[in-house]
């Protein structure tokens, strides 16, 4: 491990009102980033994650209330900043890219004039000075020809370019933390190696502490040192990427290891996992398990009270009322949805 | 940028030509002009002398011609009532048409503009009902309405503003006000529709990610992009203003283009209406010319495509 957290949440939680009521995106999450590391928050969509990570950045929609012990980052809470000071984090300490370069851009200003905004709106100073910051920073993200293209627009870029210049448009500043909501889902796979890549290097070089939001676990087996995944709101399995692949516990995250095609995989080696059923709905208050009704090992414990986490190992930790061994299953994980 | 240029002009020459063709026959289709001018006891014979007098009896395609001919030399041939010629009288007029619309225009987007975004950013709070029911009944209320109403509150009863005439200044106010008000509504709900829209977009999520003021996301980053549909209906709201204030002039006494339209076509003065009718043709062109433009150049979607 190298050296103290940069960010450590507990106790993270993000209700949106709706009208049937509250619906609880987020659930008492809790992890932390360390300096130069990655965290990967896996899941399927709406179990939370994006909520979790525009949680940190306090961008949350209007009808999402946060809820946190404690988000500490860099000695300060998070969740109790005023808006005027989580404005001066964000772009500055804090960076956040999104899952489309295609809109994520201004289609009205040029790319020099939207990197060089954040510089001088954190660092002040000459827009000369901003400009060879962006200069460096295009060249830095592998962008040829840098001077020419920061005077172009959004519109005249293909994809994989404006994700590259999103990133160099939130190192700007050196955030201490950079936060990616699926960064690469909506590239063309060739350009999706390249920029994890990127993020990798680019990461080692300024010490960054990463969050890679993901519902890809090859993305997660290649670039993650802790994994936190994700259902229903909640995280139901947690630890350092070796362990979590190498001894995966809680029956939904074999699930999602089911699911991804292994090289040579025929017929006759039996049909490409999934998991039957659907997300239960998260709205009201609900007890036990919320996998229960997509789980083969359900049974009558997985209804009553709150599951917590378990150890699993040393640096591993799995939401089931099963210990590790019966969790982990002898019988065939997914038979159907039971329960 | 020129090519743009040269394409959007040639379309407006030729819409330019279609508008006087048009506006020439429907003249013309309206009845026969020389028995409206010769009166209601004219003999056939005296129909005949007017006729032939102005040029009437000629073959139609011969008149637009003629007609078309003195347009583009610049003579748009006399009013058949005072004789003046036509140019001279819209000439004299159009100051008055002109700063009305300007003033009209100004004041309009001045308070719709703001109150557009600031319904926007309140979205469904108290602020955007009061200026949702501020526009609905802005746009339900007749304007001729409200001049009377500011008339009899501003000019009768508290003796602030003259009430009729356009010799200073103040005789601008009400009519400019009433105007204004007509074309607030529909600037208001376009802008708070699509600063709605942009506001949720995916780039003004980014621009709070990099931590923007909240001055810059809304005035920087969202009005440019959700100004660009406001840009256009301002444009023909102004080409409305320009014709459409026949109302408002006629009320306030304003010796405007719209009035000499009215008068002019009460008395059947055809080559006078022929002549406001491209003029205001050509302003609506020209307008809608000047609106492309400005959109090209906020928005280089349209500018380099």
């Amino acid at each position: 491990m190298s050296g103290a957290p940069v960010l450590e949440v507990e106790g993270l939680s993000v209700d949106i009102d709706v009208p049937a009521g509250k619906l609880h995106a987020v659930s008492d999450v809790s992890f932390c980033v360390r300096p130069g590391e990655t965290l990967c928050l896996v899941g399927e969509s709406g179990c939370g994650k994006t909520m979790t990570s525009l949680a940190l950045m306090r961008l949350l929609p209007p009808r999402a209330t946060l809820t946190a012990r404690r988000m500490s980052f860099e000695g300060r809470d998070l969740a109790r900043l005023s808006e005027r000071d989580m404005a001066r984090l964000r772009g500055d300490r804090l960076g956040m890219i999104f899952q489309d370069p295609m809109t994520s851009l201004n289609p009205v200003y040029r790319i020099g004039d939207q990197m060089e905004e954040v510089w001088l709106r954190h660092r002040g100073g000459a827009r000369a000075a901003a400009r060879k910051r962006a200069e460096f920073l295009l060249e830095r993200v592998g962008i040829i020809n840098p001077r020419q293209r920061l005077d172009q627009y959004p519109h005249q870029l293909s994809g994989g370019l404006r994700q590259r210049m999103m990133i160099a448009m939130m190192l700007m500043c050196e955030p201490a933390l950079l936060i990616a909501d699926e960064p690469t889902t909506a590239l063309d796979v060739t350009v999706q190696v390249q920029i994890l890549s990127l993020l990798r290097d680019l990461q080692q070089e300024f010490r960054m502490g990463l969050i890679l939001i993901t519902h890809n676990l090859g993305v997660v087996a290649r670039m993650a040192d802790e994994v936190a995944v994700m259902y229903a709101g909640r995280i139901v399995e947690q630890g350092t990427g070796r362990e979590v692949f190498a001894a995966p516990t809680h029956p939904y995250t074999r699930g999602l290891l089911d699911c991804i095609p292994k090289h040579g995989q025929s017929a006759a080696r039996g049909p490409l996992g999934s998991i039957p059923g659907i997300v239960p709905s998260l709205v009201g208050e609900m007890s036990g398990c919320s996998f229960r009704n997509r789980c083969a090992l359900a049974h009558e414990a997985c209804r009553r009270g709150e599951v917590a986490l378990a150890q699993a190992g040393a640096d591993h930790a799995y939401r089931c009322v099963l210990p590790p061994g019966q969790a982990r299953g002898q019988a065939p994980a997914f038979a159907g949805g039971a329960a | 940028m020129i090519g743009f240029l040269l394409r959007r002009l040639t379309i407006a020459v030729l819409v330019a030509i279609t508008v006087s063709i048009i506006g020439f026959s429907l003249l013309r289709l309206s009845g026969d002009l020389a028995s409206v001018l010769a009166g209601e006891n004219a003999t056939p014979d005296d129909i005949a002398r007017v006729a032939a007098q102005y040029g009437l009896d000629r073959p139609l395609l011969t008149q637009y011609f003629d007609w078309l001919g003195g347009a583009l030399t610049g003579d748009l041939g006399r009013s058949l009532f005072t004789s003046e010629p036509v140019s001279q009288l819209i000439m004299e007029r159009i100051g008055v048409t002109v700063t009305l619309a300007v003033l009209a225009l100004a004041l309009g987007l001045l308070v719709a503009l703001p109150l557009g975004v600031l319904a926007a950013v309140k979205a469904n709070t108290w602020v955007d009902r009061a200026a949702l029911v501020f526009s609905v009944a802005g746009q339900a209320t007749p304007n001729f309405w409200l001049a009377l109403i500011f008339i009899l509150i501003f000019s009768v009863q508290l003796r602030w503003l003259p009430v009729s005439g356009s010799d200073t200044p103040a005789h601008f106010i009400l009519p400019v006000v009433t105007l204004a008000l007509s074309i607030m509504p529909s600037i208001m709900r376009l802008t708070r529709a699509g600063m709605m829209d942009v506001l949720s977009s995916d780039y003004i999520r980014t621009a709070r990610a990099k931590g923007l003021s909240t001055t810059s996301v809304l005035f920087k980053h969202a009005l440019r992009n959700a100004i660009l549909p406001v840009v256009s209906l301002a444009a023909v709201q102004f080409g409305f203003l320009l014709g459409g204030s026949v109302i408002v002039e006629s009320i306030f006494a304003l010796n405007g283009v719209g009035y000499l339209a009215f008068q002019s076509i009460t008395r059947v003065d055809f080559p006078v209406v022929q002549s406001i009718l491209v003029f205001l043709a050509c302003a609506y062109i020209l307008l809608t010319l000047i609106s492309d433009v400005i959109n090209a150049q906020l928005d280089p979607r349209v500018r380099l495509s």
